[in-house]
């Protein structure tokens, strides 16, 4: 067992927790912050991806210890009060979800593919979104939603 | 009363009303829910594909801290049932956790019950078990021998099924080949084929997963399950597990994805059932995702002799196709009907005058089949349209115009075909054309020939497909072909509405609330439609087949057609007025021709719940109910095009262009339909590029995660074009088809056949998926597919 201490969002949170604890399992279970999801056991389909220290991450890639002292962002910390961040307007706007399950973890990666690049390509879209998999809707209303993102200036 | 003029809803690009929670991370999917108490299970599993079991020994998991029991296959087999099927075939012994022989890797052999994930996960490994291994056997046409292996004493040679005729002259008395010989022996081309398509697996990228809560004081059971028919669940698990229907109530929370995978009742849910009622404790189980290719249903795999016969100015004499379907090592919920589809579809969009189709379904070492997006029809398009592509070669006609041909004529609808089929409407030129126009055909072969003139290999690939939806009426269904809807108009004019087509993505939440405010002329605001909760929603069927909108969309269009009738009579006697002349919009109902004389529909409501006079003959209040069952199953069609480029280097291929003109019928929303077709699309490509699931020959599994089955990434495709044609259905009251599965269907041929023509240069005429740049290497370099 070790104790550690995470800030999630904004919310400094410390628990005595299993060193094989995963993230994504300490985020769901612990916390109870279940929008972040688990697709697969093999660091592939990033349904699991929050935000450690401001940059996107795979949640169930890393233990709990490892995130310790560090500032983490789930879906549900993304909005701002009750304003939705540019992304969730863009794959609301431009029906980005089907079934939602890999949603959290797309719209947590886009956010750090927006701002590595604010104003990308549809194939620097597609490209930066390899370690996110969609099997509901074959990826195009994803793409236009972080376009729509991108128009608004969500990576600025 | 000069509020706004509501637009109609029906046909408009809806954003969709489930969004806001789930861009929030506010969904409940089954693997949130969460019960004081709850315990976890985790199944040991056969790590070898055939073989009996000599010993288990469970003490070192029983040993291990927090774990509650462990239960091997003999113990649960004390108070568990065998494994149900939704078919009238026959079936081997099934059970959920297996006893004496195991049969493919993956097939659970004990149970654990423990205080958390972790612990179950420990206690499951340390479970040992001892085989005597048995022979194996995984080549479908080699299991037909007998040799090596046997899986099921009663079923000699492994054949699960038939072989089963089907077509011309075709009878359950008899079968008459004269026809389907005469259309051989008259044709001036023969093309003979032997194709795969080839196993694919579901892959929702929620697992699958159940929590069961018994409470015994109650004697009741809740399960909640990532299903897409709860109502189905709710049957077998009440018959398992010795409960009434009425002491279950079956719950499908948010439900990330199915694709046909999540009709079945799997056994880690009947034993979550049984143990939780034995044990009196909530249980929950979540699949892994290695557990799923394991475990979850695969789809597809039949392999195919095909023979078409045609005139040389390319009209279609007759169809022959041999079917032999790996069904795998046990039938599950519909197992064995699936590839019985193919047959039914043999036809095509063609008027085919002599078809003999006879199906196989065979017993080997590997994981179930069933349903998978499209589920036995896109076998049957692949089979006729890489026929009907290499016919089109064969002759040098444009593959096109060979379709062209053979097609059935808008006029003859509805039109039985030699399989049996009736299909409802169709105009399938209109589809050709529009495809073509879309796409540039002249244009784009153009293209590709000055690529090719380049030295890059370039191909076009074309395919027309009908497909089956909608199924109904009851008789074509084990579960009945009907589905169920209940609409209240509420005290204060809002409006609750159920559906038993319980969704898993397809935003019904959404579509349906557009109805239901168009149909009663009120705001999409003041409807909720629920669903999944057999609790809640009394009567359902669920969510497969493409059947959500032309089957549950009709029910929901009937029960709310009976409670605006009923409406009506109220306001009809608050308004001293006829009930034939009065209008509802614009959230209020007014008498046609004197706009003045209204009552807000609120107000109408209310009063129906407090009728201080009540019209005679009327109850009070306002709910209705329907079940709708059609008349016939629906047939949607299309035609999809793609142009593919093969490297000549790697053999890799690069898909260059999609597009896809589907005919679904009435749309509701074309956002949310093109979404499904964009799904479609991208499962139907998969198959052909990049996913195959692979076993050796022993029988382990090749594809057992991520890392070896590829599921297309975004960078796999160009963006797809899409377009519709509207050819509405007569079969229920909104014309609307179904859209689900279409994409599937269409583009796997379209794509093989535009690779065949990039290596037409290499003298190929057929090449099986997946297109593994390996393949498509030795094709260039001169060896065989
Ligand atoms: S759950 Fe983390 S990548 Fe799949
Ligand atoms: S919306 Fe279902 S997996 Fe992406």
């Amino acid at each position: 067992m070790a104790r550690v201490s995470i800030t999630v969002n904004g919310r400094k949170r410390s628990a005595e927790v299993e060193t094989r604890l995963l993230l994504v399992h300490f985020l769901r279970e612990q916390l109870n912050l279940t929008g972040t999801h688990v697709g697969c056991d093999t660091s592939q389909c990033g349904a699991c991806t929050v935000l450690v220290d401001g940059r996107s991450a795979k949640s169930c890639t890393v233990f709990a210890v490892q995130a310790d002292g560090a500032e983490v962002t789930t879906i549900e910390g993304l909005a701002d009060g009750d304003r939705l961040h540019p992304l969730q307007e863009g794959f609301w706007e431009e029906h980005g979800l089907q079934c939602g399950y890999c949603t959290p973890g797309m719209i947590m990666s886009a956010v750090t593919l927006l701002h590595d690049n604010p104003a990308p390509t549809e194939q620097q879209i597609r490209d930066g979104l390899d370690g996110n998999l969609c099997r509901c809707t074959g990826y195009q209303h994803i793409v236009n939603a972080i376009q729509h993102a991108a128009a608004s200036g969500s990576g600025r | 009363m000069a509020s706004p003029v509501l637009p109609k809803l029906v046909g408009q690009r809806v954003k969709r009303r489930e969004d806001p929670r789930l861009i929030q991370g506010r969904g409940t999917y089954v693997d949130d829910v969460k019960i004081t108490g709850m315990q976890h299970l985790a199944f040991k599993r056969s790590d070898i594909a055939h073989g009996r079991i000599r010993s288990i020994d469970t003490s070192a998991a029983e040993a291990v801290d927090g774990v509650e029991a462990v239960f091997t296959g003999a113990q649960i087999a004390e108070f568990l049932g065998p494994m149900p099927i939704g078919t009238p075939f026959p079936s081997p012994d099934h059970r959920a956790v297996a006893s004496d022989v195991v049969r493919y890797v993956g097939e659970p052999v004990a149970v654990v019950v423990a205080r958390d994930r972790y612990v179950a996960r420990d206690a499951a490994d340390a479970v040992t078990i001892e085989y005597d291994p048995l022979p194996v056997v995984v080549d479908p046409e080699q299991a037909l021998t007998g040799q090596p292996a046997v899986l099921h004493a009663d079923f000699p040679n492994n054949a699960a099924v038939g072989p089963l005729p089907s077509g011309t002259g075709a009878s359950p008395k008899a079968v008459d080949d004269t026809a389907i010989d005469q259309a051989f022996a008259e044709a001036d081309v023969v093309v003979s084929q032997r194709m795969v398509n080839h196993r694919l697996a579901p892959t929702s990228i929620e697992p699958r997963g159940v929590v069961a809560h018994y409470e015994p004081g109650k004697d009741a059971m809740t399960i909640w399950s990532s299903t897409q028919n709860p109502h189905i669940l709710r049957t077998f698990i009440a018959a398992l597990t010795g409960l009434g229907q009425d002491q279950v109530r079956a719950i499908a929370p948010e439900v990330g994805g199915g694709f046909g995978s999540k009709i079945n009742i799997y056994g880690e849910e009947y034993v979550a059932a049984a143990l939780s009622k034995r044990l009196g404790l909530p249980l929950k189980w979540v699949e892994d995702r290695s557990e799923a290719f394991l475990c979850t249903i695969h789809g597809r795999d039949i392999l195919a002799y095909v023979d078409l016969a045609a005139r040389r100015d390319g009209t279609v004499l007759g169809l022959k196709l041999r079917l032999v379907a790996d069904i795998g090592a046990y039938n599950m919920l519909l197992t064995a009907a699936i590839p019985t589809l193919t047959m039914t579809m043999a036809s095509n969009v063609y008027a085919i005058p002599a078809i003999r189709a006879t199906l196989t379904e065979v017993f080997t070492n590997k994981t179930p089949t069933d349903a998978y997006r499209g589920a036995g029809r896109p076998e049957a398009i692949y089979f006729v349209e890489r026929a009907m592509d290499m016919l089109a070669r064969e002759l040098g006609v444009d593959p096109a115009e060979v379709r062209r041909r053979n097609f059935i004529p808008s006029d003859r609808f509805p039109f039985k075909t030699q399989t049996g089929a009736v299909y409802d409407s169709g105009d399938y030129a209109k589809a050709l054309d529009r495809a073509l126009e879309k796409a540039g055909w002249e244009g784009l072969k153009a293209e590709r020939d000055a690529a090719r003139a380049e030295g890059r290999l370039v191909g076009l690939g074309l395919s027309m497909y009908v497909e089956v939806c909608g199924v109904g009426p009851s008789s074509g269904l084990p579960t009945g072909g009907w589905e169920h809807s209940q609409v209240t108009v509420e005290r204060d004019g809002r409006v609750s509405a159920t559906t038993g087509a319980s969704p898993h993505g397809q935003g019904n939440e959404t579509t349906f609330a557009q109805m239901l405010a168009d149909q009663l002329g009120i705001p999409m605001e003041h409807v909720r439609i629920h669903h999944g909760d057999t609790g809640v929603v009394k009567q359902g069927i669920g969510t497969f087949g493409s059947r959500s909108q032309a089957v549950g969309g009709a029910a929901l269009h009937l029960a709310g057609g009976k409670v605006k009738k009923k409406m009506a009579k109220f306001a009809a006697a608050l308004l001293e007025a006829h009930e034939g002349d009065l209008v509802f919009e614009n959230g209020t109902i007014s008498v046609k021709g004197s706009p003045s004389s209204a009552k807000s529909f609120a107000d109408v409501a209310g009063y129906a719940y407090r009728p201080v006079k009540l019209p005679e003959g009327l109850e009070p209040g306002l709910s209705e109910e329907a079940f709708f069952e059609p008349s016939n199953n629906t047939y949607p069609f299309g035609c999809h095009i793609a142009m593919l480029e093969v490297d000549r280097d790697t053999g890799e291929p690069r898909l260059l262009k999609m597009v896809a003109v589907d005919d679904a019928g009435h749309l509701i929303n074309p956002l949310i339909v093109e979404g499904q077709i964009h799904g479609g699309l991208a499962q139907g490509i998969g198959q052909a590029l990049i996913e195959e699931v692979a076993y050796s020959d022993d029988g382990q599994p090749l594809t057992g995660s991520f890392m070896d089955y590829a599921i297309p990434r975004a960078s796999d495709f160009p963006r797809f074009e899409l377009e519709s044609t509207v050819t509405p259905t007569p079969v229920n009251p909104l014309g609307a088809k179904g859209v689900g599965e279409a994409g599937t269907i269409g583009s796997t041929p379209c794509i093989v056949s535009a690779a065949v023509d990039a290596l037409s240069g290499f003298g190929v005429r057929h090449v099986d998926m997946m297109l593994r740049p390996e393949r498509l290497w030795r094709v260039i370099n001169g060896g065989q597919a």
